[in-house]
């Protein structure tokens, strides 16, 4: 396989701005060859835009792209080895699953016995065994979605790029997928960069994750230590709702001053040196979600739905374990 | 605050009950808005397509000039006869020409329009394909006999650019040429192209216009060059289109009478074949027999692009 050392993608001060909007702003990237990179980020923080430009549907307005060590400046799209799933699946209408499945092999000349073989192949891979003659058109969006999956995959890219693939499927359906595309990821060896806006998927399915905002990239790392240990405001406000305590605050609820991050499933309710009053809950099934006010502050506390409910106008004691406030950079 | 559905009007009003009665069957409702256009459609184009069809097989009879109302083949015999060949040849001939180059020149410029103009630059390209539509049509093609003519710009055009052999050889060629570009098949050929090219441009515009971007990329993406993802992707998605533009612009040409009289040669096309006959030659049948002519073309050129796959893409 590849050299290990070499980086998959490597984005040196890469930007891309269309006129006024700074689309993607000097980021510095490394995409390990072999790993699930989760891409991260509200709508419009540039994820997608990364994507264009390591596919090469988009040039960089300043700074460089290597792929595997060679440098993408100027390797139109279809000279990469570099294949995407997009967000629409962009399936083609005219052609049956089986030929667009078997394009990227057909567009390089192999015959048709042999692309025929390596499309059935490929459908079974993805499950879709038996499904080569159909249209897209009459495919679940699930099916369009392996198909799409399968027809990247025949190429044997070195990076696959993956458009929040998963975003038109049910809950369900979504589960399973992650469940599939990583094992497939895992099987195949391929480095996957995978964007979305589902804090829980790209926690549970990436190696690595990084954070994106207004077109820079607010963190990067393991999606534990985007969990547990964000840097700013924005990453601990993003990934999964955490309660961002201000200095002042941090003393009145007896920490050491600064600027902390404390997760409200970390928060210990029914007993502790802390009085609050409940002001809002909400019955989520495995959980509860409660709002407490602490004198002046708010925390959001969140508590397994096994346990003891507390209901609103409640006066509750309340704890912060040592070392669950995290504490961030900047504040003060 | 009650909870009435009604907004206070009289319910029993007979057009509320009638409103009512076409909510409830909106079957009724869409037939009755169908019928009197399809009803028209019947009995106008239906009707006069088979009193066409019944004429072209009666025959006329040569001493006294009437028409014999009995079954025959005789006058698509006629057809047959060279001269009346040679209309149909040349006229067919000349549709598939103006076809072929009007889906050509129209393509590239329907591509651009659908995948790159935007904003102003769309609203300026709907005006210059339809402005010229605005104009009546005879005015247009005075207007080119007057361009292609032996004293007009195309002659003056050619003399200070030094190009005036190179359109004296045109017109010394055999079948295109003649005593100028007004009195030829080339002028002729060059009139029909501009009058239908809008027809051509604007169906194959749609078809691109539903092309998403992201199939195109999805093909460069997959390792198509730009020409495979033309003939693989953009092309097949855009046939409708072409075939539409094609039966605007074929069907045009055949039926056209009034171009080839003014610019050209003075040799008979189709349409005029017909309108002498039906006009002054009174042969009714012979008439009809020559517009059967360019349905049954239609009906085949349809056939081969639906057995082709031209409308897999709809
Ligand atoms: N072709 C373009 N022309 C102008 N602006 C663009 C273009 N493409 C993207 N942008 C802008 O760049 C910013 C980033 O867009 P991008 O599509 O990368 O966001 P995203 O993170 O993928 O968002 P989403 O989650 O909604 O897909 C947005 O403000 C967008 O409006
Ligand atoms: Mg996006």
């Amino acid at each position: 396989m590849t050299d290990a050392t070499i980086p998959a993608v490597r984005f040196r001060a890469v930007s891309r701005h269309f006129g006024e909007t700074r689309a993607v702003d000097a980021v510095d990237l490394e995409i390990r060859a072999g790993e699930f990179f989760a891409m991260l980020g509200p709508s419009g923080s540039g994820k997608t835009t990364c994507l264009r430009l390591i596919a090469g549907f988009e040039q960089p307005s300043a700074g460089s792209i290597e792929i595997f060590g060679e440098h993408a400046e100027g390797v139109p799209p279809y000279r990469r080895s570099v294949n995407t799933v997009f967000q629409d699946y962009a399936l083609f209408p005219h052609m049956t699953v089986g030929e667009n499945v078997a394009y990227g092999l057909m567009v390089k000349g192999v015959g048709k016995a042999e692309r025929t073989a390596r499309a059935r192949d490929m459908l079974a891979l993805v499950k879709l065994a038996g499904f080569e003659a159909r249209k897209p058109a009459q495919l679940s969006g699930g099916q369009r979605q392996r198909v799409a999956l399968a027809r990247a995959l025949i190429n044997h890219p070195k990076v696959l790029l993956l458009d929040e693939p998963l975003g038109a499927l049910d809950l369900k359906l979504r589960e399973q997928m992650q469940v599939e595309l990583k094992s497939l990821q895992r099987s195949l060896g391929i480095t996957f960069v995978f964007v979305t806006h589902d804090q829980g998927e790209a926690l549970s399915m990436a190696d690595r994750v990084a954070v994106f905002n207004a077109g820079k990239i607010a963190q990067i790392g393991a999606p534990e230590d985007i969990y547990e240990r964000p840097q700013t405001r924005f990453v601990a406000d993003f990934v999964g709702g955490s309660n961002v305590i201000e200095p002042d605050a941090a003393i009145r609820l007896g920490l050491p001053a600064g600027l902390y991050s404390l997760r409200p499933e970390k928060i210990v309710l029914g007993a502790g040196g802390l009085t609050g009053k409940v002001e809002s809950l909400q019955y989520q099934g495995a959980h509860r979600r409660y709002v407490v006010a602490i004198g002046p502050d708010r925390l959001g506390v969140v508590t397994p739905a096994s346990g003891p409910a507390f209901p609103v106008g409640a006066t509750v004691a309340l704890a912060i374990p040592d070392g669950a406030a995290h504490r961030m950079e900047g504040g003060a | 605050m009650s909870l009435a559905l009604d907004d206070g009007g009289d319910r029993n009003g007979p057009l509320r009950r009638l409103s009512d009665v076409f909510m409830r069957r909106p079957r009724l409702f869409l037939t009755l808005l169908l019928a009197p256009p399809l009803a028209w459609l019947g009995i106008a184009y239906l009707g006069s397509l088979a009193a066409l069809l019944a004429q072209s097989f009666f025959s006329i009879d040569e001493f006294s000039g009437q028409i014999v109302r009995e079954f025959t083949l005789k006058t698509y015999g006629e057809l047959l006869q060279p001269a009346n060949l040679d209309i149909i040849i040349r006229t067919v001939t000349m549709a598939a020409l103006v076809t072929l180059l009007g889906a050509v020149i129209a393509f590239p410029i329907a591509y651009f329009a659908a995948r790159y103009a935007r904003g102003r630059m769309k609203a300026l390209f709907y005006l210059a394909i339809m402005l010229p539509l605005w104009s009546s049509y005879l005015v247009r093609v005075y207007a080119w006999k007057l361009i292609l003519a032996k004293e007009g710009v195309v002659t003056w055009l050619a003399g200070h650019t030094g190009l005036t052999p190179l359109l004296d050889f045109w017109l010394s060629l055999p079948i295109v040429g003649g005593p100028s570009l007004s009195i030829s098949y080339t002028g002729t050929f060059l009139v029909f192209l501009y009058l239908w090219l809008p027809f051509m441009i604007l169906p194959i515009q749609a078809s691109l216009e539903r092309v998403p971007g992201s199939l195109i990329e999805a093909a460069g993406d997959l390792g198509a060059n730009p020409g495979q993802t033309f003939r693989t992707v953009i092309f097949p998605l855009a046939l409708p289109g072409i075939v539409a533009g094609s039966i605007f612009t074929f069907s045009l040409t055949l039926g056209d009478y009034i171009t080839p009289q003014i610019v050209g040669s003075s040799t008979l096309f189709l349409g005029q074949a017909v309108y002498t006959q039906q006009g002054v030659a009174g042969n009714i049948p012979l008439a009809a027999a020559f517009s059967v002519i360019p349905i049954v073309i239609m009906g085949i050129y349809l056939t081969i692009a639906k057995r082709m796959g031209a409308f897999d893409a709809l």
